[in-house]
């Protein structure tokens, strides 16, 4: 069964169809790339389907519950509750990590789990260390934010979001605001989480380790995926879109 | 008389303006969030109503404002004042001057989060009310420390103004002291008084914000 499924997806920004007519469907243990060009509707399709941004038509589920339906052109949204629930399947990871500043480390994974799931302290507490200890920041637990790099800082946000047991986690750029360096730290810890088969959506800029990590990549541009394919595939693409987009990337390394 | 026993006099003066100071922030605080909020509604007749309250409450002398309060419900409705009600008047003017303050004051704070916070809250299914008292106003009130610091300050020194409707606190006492001994002294005391205790609020606000400081 599709982790998460999407039909006919519209988005427009002041009658600037930003999305248009998307279809995207994602299968347990799968991970997704998305790449193309700014302003291509990647990370809208992202913040679409993770409600930071309401569809104008289309509809998306969630293991198979449908929480948004589309009706006579229109995206009607489930009930509070539906949403909810459908809010409980995934996890969003930032580009600029958005940490909670006033909280430790430890607190910024702990306290979701404990104060909207609702469960045991010391359960999340043991599970939050483990997923620290995963990050490599198994000293960090009682730093605060600001004290700890880029990449420590978003290895923190996935452990954050991991912590919530989410069925498919989504990625928004994550590597846009590191240097080569601290992305390189960021990308291990995401290479290991599909070798976990974690579900996995990736908005990203970065072609050889989406090429790397991914089942199945999606370009994107002008609010249309224009391919959707193996790596394999999609790097030897006859599409002229396609290739122009990944040539220029050639072209500079 | 003898500095002691001027002191003395002024003693319980000294106990009530501490007091007035006291219960003006202890509504003003809460309330001047209320009004936050409702100067951020959504709702253009709540924002409208909560506008023009904060631009009389900011735009008019505090006087003229307590003077209202206290002679308001004899010339508007024939009450007769009770002597109690000259406490209650000043709490009541003070406290709906200052939470127009303190509502400028908050929604700047709250402005200046990042939307990112918001967005994070949200995904991680924190509701509206959990988002807004765990996450966003606990960094607000570290940014808005300073400012918060500046008006409390001028509360002391507004406490003052209590005199024009004679409440017997600490100024109304000095003046009526130096008038009946034909001295400078309960001035001075007066003086030094709302110095210390002045400097006595800006140590405890400077303590807190140091204590907000272990993250940035």
């Amino acid at each position: 069964m599709n982790v998460l499924e999407l039909k006919h997806a519209k988005k427009a920004f002041d009658g600037v169809l930003v999305l248009k007519d998307i279809d995207m469907h994602v299968a347990e243990g799968e991970v997704v790339s998305i790449i193309g060009p700014s302003g291509s509707g990647k990370s809208t399709l992202l913040r679409c389907c993770t409600f930071l941004e309401t569809l104008d038509d289309g509809s998306l589920s969630y293991g198979g519950r449908e929480v948004i339906s589309s009706q006579n052109g229109k995206a009607v949204y489930g009930s509070k509750q539906q949403q909810k629930e459908a809010m409980g399947n995934f996890g969003l990871v930032f580009q600029n990590f958005n940490l909670f500043p006033h909280y430790s480390v430890l607190k910024n994974i702990m306290d979701a789990p404990v104060s909207v799931q609702k469960r045991n302290p010391k359960e999340v507490e043991t599970e939050a260390r483990a997923l620290l200890n995963k990050m490599g920041l198994g000293d960090k637990a009682d730093a605060y934010p600001y004290q700890l790099s880029g990449g420590q800082q978003q290895r923190v946000s996935i452990a954050r979001a991991l912590a919530m047991r989410p069925k498919i986690l989504f990625f928004d750029e994550p590597t846009s605001a590191l240097d080569p360096e601290l992305t390189l730290e960021i990308l291990k810890v995401i290479k290991e989480l599909a070798e976990e088969k974690m579900t996995m959506v990736i908005v990203t800029h970065e072609m050889n380790f989406a090429r790397d990590v991914s089942n199945r990549m999606i370009f994107m541009d002008k609010g249309v995926i224009v391919e959707e394919t193996t790596p394999e595939e999609l790097f030897k693409s006859e599409n002229e879109r396609t290739r122009e987009f990944l040539g220029k990337y050639h072209d500079l390394s | 008389m003898s500095l002691q026993m001027i002191i003395a006099q002024l003693g319980q003066g000294m106990m009530t303006t501490i007091s007035i100071f006291l219960l003006t922030l202890l509504f003003s605080l809460p309330l001047g969030l209320i009004v936050a909020f409702g100067r951020m509604s959504k709702n253009k007749i709540i924002q409208g109503i909560v506008r023009v309250y904060i631009s009389i409450m900011r735009g008019t002398p505090l006087m003229l404002q307590l003077l209202v309060v206290y002679f308001g419900p004899y010339y508007l409705f024939g009450i007769s004042i009770s002597s109690a009600y000259r406490g209650y008047a000043v709490i009541i003017a003070f406290a709906l001057n200052y939470a127009a303050y303190f509502a400028e004051i908050y929604r700047s704070g709250i402005a200046s989060m990042p939307k990112g916070q918001y967005e994070a809250a949200k995904v991680l299914g924190y509701t509206k009310f959990q988002t807004f008292f765990k996450i966003i106003l606990p960094q607000v009130i570290k940014r808005i420390l300073p400012s918060v610091t500046n008006e409390v300050i001028t509360l002391v020194k507004d406490t003052s103004l209590a005199f024009s409707i004679a409440y017997a606190e600490m100024f109304t006492q000095a003046k009526a002291l130096a008038a009946s001994q034909k001295s400078m002294v309960p001035f001075i005391a007066a003086a030094v008084f709302y110095y210390v205790f002045n400097a006595v609020v800006a140590a405890i606000m400077n303590v807190v914000e140091k204590k907000m400081n272990y993250y940035q």
